[in-house]
C-alpha cells in the first residue's frame, strides 16, 4: 500500500533522513522505532506531505505522492495522529472532529460517524462541547485518534500515541491500536515504548541517524536493540 | 457619571476601531503577517466611493456596496499577486512585500487621482442627528454602532457555524495540522484576505464619512489604530482585537473628555503611554489568545 523509497529529507541544511525505505502492506500494522532524533517523526510528516523529499519517492497505492500537498495526501487516504497530538485548543471537541471529517462533506454521514466515535470514545461524548485545550492528555490523545479516523483513512499513521500518558492509559492506547488493526485498518506506528510495540506488531523498522538500521520480525529488531544497548550502554527507547 | 451622548460617541468610536483591528488580526492570525497594506484597502474603498460619486446618480447604498466589494477584491488580489509568491520565504520577505504593496497602492492613487484630497459625497442621513431625551445623537454614530454590531454577529456566525469558519480558526492556531486534515492552505488564506478587505471596505465608509474626503495617505491613521488596539487586546485572538478596539475607543474618548482643552493635542501621546504601560505589564495584551507562533511556510 505504502512504499517509501530511498528518501532523503532536509530541514534547511540539516539532513534528517539520509536514506529511508519502508513498506507497508494493506492491512498490516508496522512499527517504526529508534532513539530520539532518529528521524521517525520526519518520516511520518514527509509521508503526510509536510516536508518534501530531496531525492527518492513515496508511492501510495502505486502512484507517487511525493510531490503532493498535505491537503491532497489526506484525500488519497492517509491520516496522521501527529507527535504532540496537535489538538486545536480553542475549538470544541465537536469542532475538532468536524475538521477531521473536512474531506467528507456529507452532513448525515458526519452525524453517523460522530455517534460511532462517541461509542468508541465515550469520554469524548461527555466532553463534546468542551474546548480541546481543556482536555487531559489522555483525552486529547483519544481526540487526536478520533479526529484522524473521521476522514476514513486507508492508512493511519500514529506518532508516539502513548507519550506522556499514565500507565493505565498507555494500556488503553495499545488496546485501541490492536483493535483498530483487527478491524482491518492499516497502521504505521511510531513508538518509543519498544517492548510493548514489538509485542503487538509482526514487522518493524529500527531507524538510526536517518537510516534504516534493521527491519523485520520483532525478534530481529529485539536483537538489534540489545546490541545497540551494549554499545551505547543504554537502552534504545 | 458619563452622559448618554458621551457613551454613544465612545461606543461608536470603539465599534469602528474594533472593525479596524479585526481586519488586521484576521490575516495576522493565519500568516503571522502584520499587513502594512491594510490601511491602503481603506483608501481604495474611499477612492472607489469618490469615483462612483462622479457617475450619474447611483443610489448611495449601491455605491457603498460596490466600494466595499472593490476593497475586498483588492485585498484578495494583493494576496494572489504579491503575498502568495513570497509566502514560503522568510517573514522578512513577506513583511517587505506588504510595505511594497502599501507604497504601490498609494502611488497608484497619486497617479490616477491626485495627491490632493478629494471630497466624497455622503447622503444627508450621515450628517443628521436624532434627539434622544435632551441630547442630540449623530446619525453617523448610530449607523456605525448598528453596522459593526451586525457585521460582528455575522462574522461570529461564520466563524462558529460554518466548516470554513471553523477551519479558519483552526488554521490560525495550527496551520500545518489544518492542512493535514485536508483544508487547502490557499483557500483559507484567500478567505482571510477577503474578510480583511470586507472589514476595510466597511471601515472606509465610516472613516471617510467622518472626515468627508479621501487622500492617498488616509490609510495611515487606521493602520496605527489597528496596531494600538491589537497591542491592548492582544494579537493572538480575534476576540482580543475586538476587545482592544472597543477599549481603545473608550480610552480615547475618556482622555478627550477629561483632558483640559489646552492639553488635547497630547491625547495621542497619552494614549501611547498607556500602550507602553500595557506592553510592560501585559506584553501579550489583555486577551491572551490561543494562537501558536507557528508560521505558514
Ligand atoms: N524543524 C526542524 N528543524 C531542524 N531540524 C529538525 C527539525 N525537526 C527535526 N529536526 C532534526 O531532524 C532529526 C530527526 O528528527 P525527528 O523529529 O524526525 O526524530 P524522532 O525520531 O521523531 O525523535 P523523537 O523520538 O525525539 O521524537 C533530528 O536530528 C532533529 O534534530
Ligand atoms: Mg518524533
Amino acid at each position: 500500500m505504502l512504499a517509501i523509497e530511498n528518501i532523503l529529507v532536509r530541514y534547511g541544511s540539516i539532513t534528517a533522513l539520509h536514506d529511508i525505505s519502508i513498506k507497508v502492506q494493506t492491512g498490516e500494522l508496522v512499527a517504526l522505532i529508534g532513539a530520539n532524533g532518529a528521524g521517525k517523526t520526519t518520516t511520518l510528516t514527509t509521508v503526510a506531505g509536510n516536508l518534501k523529499p530531496v531525492t527518492g519517492d513515496i508511492q501510495f497505492e502505486n502512484t507517487s505522492i511525493a510531490s503532493l500537498s498535505p491537503e491532497q495526501i489526506i484525500r488519497k487516504g492517509i491520516a496522521i495522529v501527529p507527535e504532540g497530538r496537535e489538538i486545536f485548543a480553542s475549538l470544541t471537541v465537536e469542532e475538532n472532529l468536524k475538521l477531521g471529517a473536512y474531506i467528507r462533506r456529507d452532513r448525515s454521514e458526519f452525524k453517523r460517524d460522530l455517534d460511532e466515535t462517541v461509542t468508541m470514545f465515550p469520554i469524548l461524548g461527555e466532553r463534546i462541547h468542551q474546548q480541546g485545550g481543556t482536555l487531559s492528555g489522555g483525552e486529547q490523545q483519544q481526540l487526536a485518534v478520533a479526529r484522524a479516523l473521521m476522514s476514513h483513512p486507508k492508512l493511519l499513521m500514529m506518532d508516539e500515541p502513548s507519550l506522556g500518558l499514565a500507565p493505565a492509559l498507555v494500556d488503553q492506547i495499545f488496546e485501541l491500536i490492536v483493535k483498530l488493526h483487527d478491524s482491518g485498518m492499516t497502521i504505521l506506528l511510531v513508538e518509543q515504548n519498544v517492548e510493548r510495540t514489538l509485542d503487538i506488531v509482526k514487522r518493524a523498522y529500527l531507524l538510526k541517524n536517518g537510516r534504516v538500521e534493521a527491519e523485520g520480525a520483532p525478534e530481529v529488531i529485539r536483537k538489534h536493540v540489545d546490541i545497540e544497548s551494549v554499545y551505547l550502554g543504554s537502552k534504545v527507547n | 457619571m458619563f452622559s448618554l451622548d458621551f457613551l454613544i460617541n465612545a461606543l461608536s468610536l470603539g465599534s469602528l476601531y474594533a472593525l479596524i483591528a479585526l481586519g488586521l488580526v484576521i490575516v495576522y492570525g493565519i500568516l503571522k503577517l502584520v499587513n502594512f497594506a491594510y490601511g491602503e484597502l481603506i483608501m481604495v474603498g474611499g477612492y472607489a466611493l469618490f469615483m462612483l460619486g462622479n457617475l450619474p446618480a447611483l443610489p448611495w447604498l449601491v455605491m457603498a456596496l460596490i466600494a466595499v466589494t472593490i476593497a475586498m477584491l483588492t485585498s484578495y488580489l494583493t494576496e494572489r499577486v504579491a503575498f502568495r509568491p513570497v509566502r514560503e520565504k522568510s517573514l522578512t520577505a513577506i513583511l517587505i512585500t506588504s510595505f511594497a504593496v502599501s507604497t504601490l497602492l498609494q502611488n497608484a492613487a497619486l497617479l490616477i487621482v491626485s495627491s490632493r484630497s478629494r471630497a466624497v459625497q455622503f447622503p444627508a442621513i450621515f450628517s443628521g442627528s436624532v434627539r434622544l431625551g435632551n441630547v442630540d445623537i449623530a446619525n453617523r454614530n448610530i449607523l456605525v454602532i448598528v453596522t459593526s454590531t451586525l457585521l460582528l454577529i455575522a462574522l461570529t456566525l461564520l466563524l462558529k457555524r460554518t466548516i470554513l469558519g471553523i477551519a479558519l480558526r483552526a488554521a490560525a492556531d495550527k496551520f500545518q495540522m489544518t492542512r493535514m486534515l485536508g483544508v487547502p492552505a490557499n483557500l483559507i488564506i484567500s478567505v482571510a484576505f477577503v474578510i480583511s478587505g470586507l472589514l476595510a471596505g466597511v471601515v472606509s465608509l465610516f472613516w471617510i464619512g467622518r472626515v468627508g474626503s479621501v487622500t492617498p495617505t488616509i490609510g495611515l491613521s487606521p493602520l496605527l489604530i489597528a496596531f494600538v488596539a491589537t497591542v491592548i487586546g492582544g494579537m493572538n485572538s480575534l476576540e482580543g482585537a475586538v476587545v482592544g478596539g472597543y477599549l481603545y475607543g473608550f480610552l480615547f474618548s475618556i482622555i478627550s473628555l477629561i483632558l483640559p482643552q489646552n492639553l488635547l493635542d497630547y491625547r495621542e501621546a497619552l494614549m501611547f503611554s498607556i500602550v507602553i504601560l500595557i506592553l510592560l505589564f501585559k506584553p501579550e495584551g489583555l486577551i491572551r489568545g490561543t494562537y501558536s507562533g507557528e508560521r505558514v511556510g
